[in-house]
């Protein structure tokens, strides 16, 4: 039993586990979801543990509510998450859109199964990456990451709540069913020295402040509920007053800006890992569970004469586009090794094309890929004349 | 060895999954090395085929699922049909050999046989079975120390079971072939 309402130390953790162990060091204190394979031990260690640290736990009716629930509870002031699986993402979708628009701070983790549909539900895959990326209707920036081990998982959704507080939106963990269930050593420092962010509040008197307008940064503050502001906010296009407006010139402001605060804030955003990349050849480009894979054939390819190196997406979105375009100047080509038929890899390709060759090793979930299957590939693209 | 696949089979109930859990905490928290632990996750109830599987290394663990392996433990017939295939050449054998009964003809693997049942029901409790045979297999293969695996079952099982589950390791550790 935990009788410490913060954990430290070293642990032998599952990763689902210390996702939730990184939200209450984060400083989430309110969990909306719905259990699913394989999240499920999210939601229960949520349950657990909220109660202990003064947070409150909410299990809805379906995912569709649990995502209400949590938009609503960003905006009571509290930092939120929810914790699913693709079929779940899918019903959320609708109010993913609606937190976008409000640009509401919550935290929405996706344990990738086997899919589409029901798929496989004690297994994996990273089938939806463009689900994260284009799952709700409508033009907006997100932000997704990616963890490969439950240390990551840990750090990672520290991370997704530092963004959703500083961008005001749904931020997406997108893992997948093998970290989720997998155990390894999870290091968890005292909360002092985590570096937490958390959303800024206006300091304008009540009269003279609009709710969405914005900061030289894209970003607007809040002011908090109840402190005497008013408050209009809405899915529908808005103006700075959060009133909706049916013109062509408010929906230009209303949706550009929330494509920009992601795209013009990208290099403070984009994380990623980089292996041999200075003299190389031919590129790996992974993320997620996958990208363990990948260091191995990456040793084998090397035995074989190649140069090869390695650029892990710790974020996914948004896609790290000029560090790719960048690479494709120097190299022959990239190989993209995803759990799917080729999603990321459309990233890869449109931002490689004028320069470098994109070869995808793909697999659709259930299983992983082939060591050999990426070493070829890897050899055939430095081959290529 | 820098790196070692461990796969432990049996049937749900004799705490499959606690073992490779007890050795991957063993072995990452108390020996410095790394490990990573997965498990069989499906349809499986208590009396039903379960597996789980522990990844060691020296350095960082890779690739993190066992297609093959050193060592297989097995705890029951089925889970030594199911998984003796992917014992590599070289590979330790560890089963319990009342549970155990029909083996294949190996020419290429070690066979080790403990009676960890007989030995945790003559201790009082069948349900250390696996405790005993995770001190038979410490004894025996040395890729994690004795007392990273005590220091590992005193915090993964009840208060109230500790001794009983100390003195099951103990045992399987001093075991000696009949």
């Amino acid at each position: 039993m935990i009788k410490k309402s913060k954990l430290r130390g070293e642990f032998f953790m599952q990763g689902d586990i210390a996702c939730a162990e990184g939200a209450i060091a984060a400083g989430c204190r309110f969990f909306g979801g719905y259990p699913i394979t394989p999240a499920s031990e999210i939601a229960e260690r949520m349950a657990y543990r909220l109660p202990l640290v003064d947070g409150a736990f909410i299990q809805y009716e379906d995912e569709i509510a649990s995502m209400a629930g949590i938009i609503g509870a960003s905006w009571a002031g509290a930092k939120p998450m929810t914790a699913t699986s693709g079929p779940g993402i899918s019903l959320m979708n609708e109010n993913i859109g609606l937190g976008m628009m409000m640009e509401t701070p919550c935290v929405v983790i996706n344990v990738q199964r086997g899919s589409p549909s029901t798929g496989l539900p004690t297994s994996w895959g990273q089938a939806d990456m463009m689900q994260a990326r284009w799952g709700s209707h409508g033009d907006y920036g997100s932000i997704s990451l990616s963890p490969n081990s439950p240390q990551e998982f840990f750090d990672l959704t520290i991370v997704a709540f530092n963004y959703a507080e500083k961008y005001r939106l749904p931020v997406f963990v997108v893992t997948d069913a093998v970290v989720g269930h997998m155990t390894e050593k999870v290091v968890i420092p005292p909360v002092e020295e985590l570096d937490i962010i958390d959303r800024k509040y206006t300091n304008k008197k009540p009269a003279d402040y609009r709710p969405y307008d914005p900061d030289d940064d894209l970003i607007p503050p809040f002011a908090k509920a109840g402190d005497g502001y008013r408050y209009h906010s809405t899915g529908l296009t808005h103006d700075e007053r959060g009133y909706p407006v049916m013109s062509e010139e408010c929906q230009r402001r209303c949706a550009k800006r929330l494509v920009d605060k992601i795209k013009k804030n990208a290099d403070d955003i984009i994380i990623t890992e980089e292996h041999d990349i200075e003299d190389a050849d031919v590129v790996v480009v992974s993320y997620g569970i996958s990208s363990r894979t990948v260091i191995p054939a990456m040793e084998k390819a090397k035995e074989k004469g190649v140069k090869v190196g390695f650029l892990r997406l710790v974020t996914v979105w948004p896609f790290p586009e000029k560090q790719i375009r960048e690479l494709s100047k120097q190299i022959k080509g990239f190989v993209v090794v995803e759990l799917n038929l080729g999603q990321v890899v459309l990233e890869v390709e449109r931002c490689a094309a004028k320069h470098a060759e994109t070869k995808l090793v793909g697999h659709p979930g259930g299983g992983m890929h082939k060591m050999d299957d990426i070493v070829n590939a890897i050899l055939e693209v430095a081959n290529e004349q | 060895m820098d790196k070692l696949r461990v796969k432990i089979s049996g049937y749900g109930g004799q705490g499959i999954i606690l073992s490779s859990y007890i050795v991957g905490k063993a072995v990452s928290i108390y020996d410095g090395k790394s490990a990573t632990m997965t498990q069989a996750y499906g349809p499986e109830a208590r009396g039903g085929a379960c597996s789980s599987q522990v990844v060691i290394d020296k350095g960082q663990v890779d690739y993190p699922l066992v297609d093959s392996a050193e060592v297989l433990v097995a705890l029951s017939q089925e889970g030594y049909d199911k998984f003796f295939h992917i014992l590599n050449k070289g590979g330790v054998l560890f089963y319990d050999k009342d549970l155990v009964t029909e083996l294949k003809d190996h020419t290429d693997v070690v066979e080790k046989a403990i009676p960890a049942t007989r030995i945790a029901e003559n201790m009082g409790k069948k349900i250390v079975a696996n405790i005993v045979m995770l001190g038979y297999v410490t004894a025996q293969t040395k890729f994690v120390t004795p007392k990273a695996m005590e220091a590992a079952i005193r915090g993964s099982v009840p208060q109230k079971y500790v001794d009983l589950n100390i003195k099951a390791f103990t045992t399987g550790y001093k075991y000696k072939k009949e």
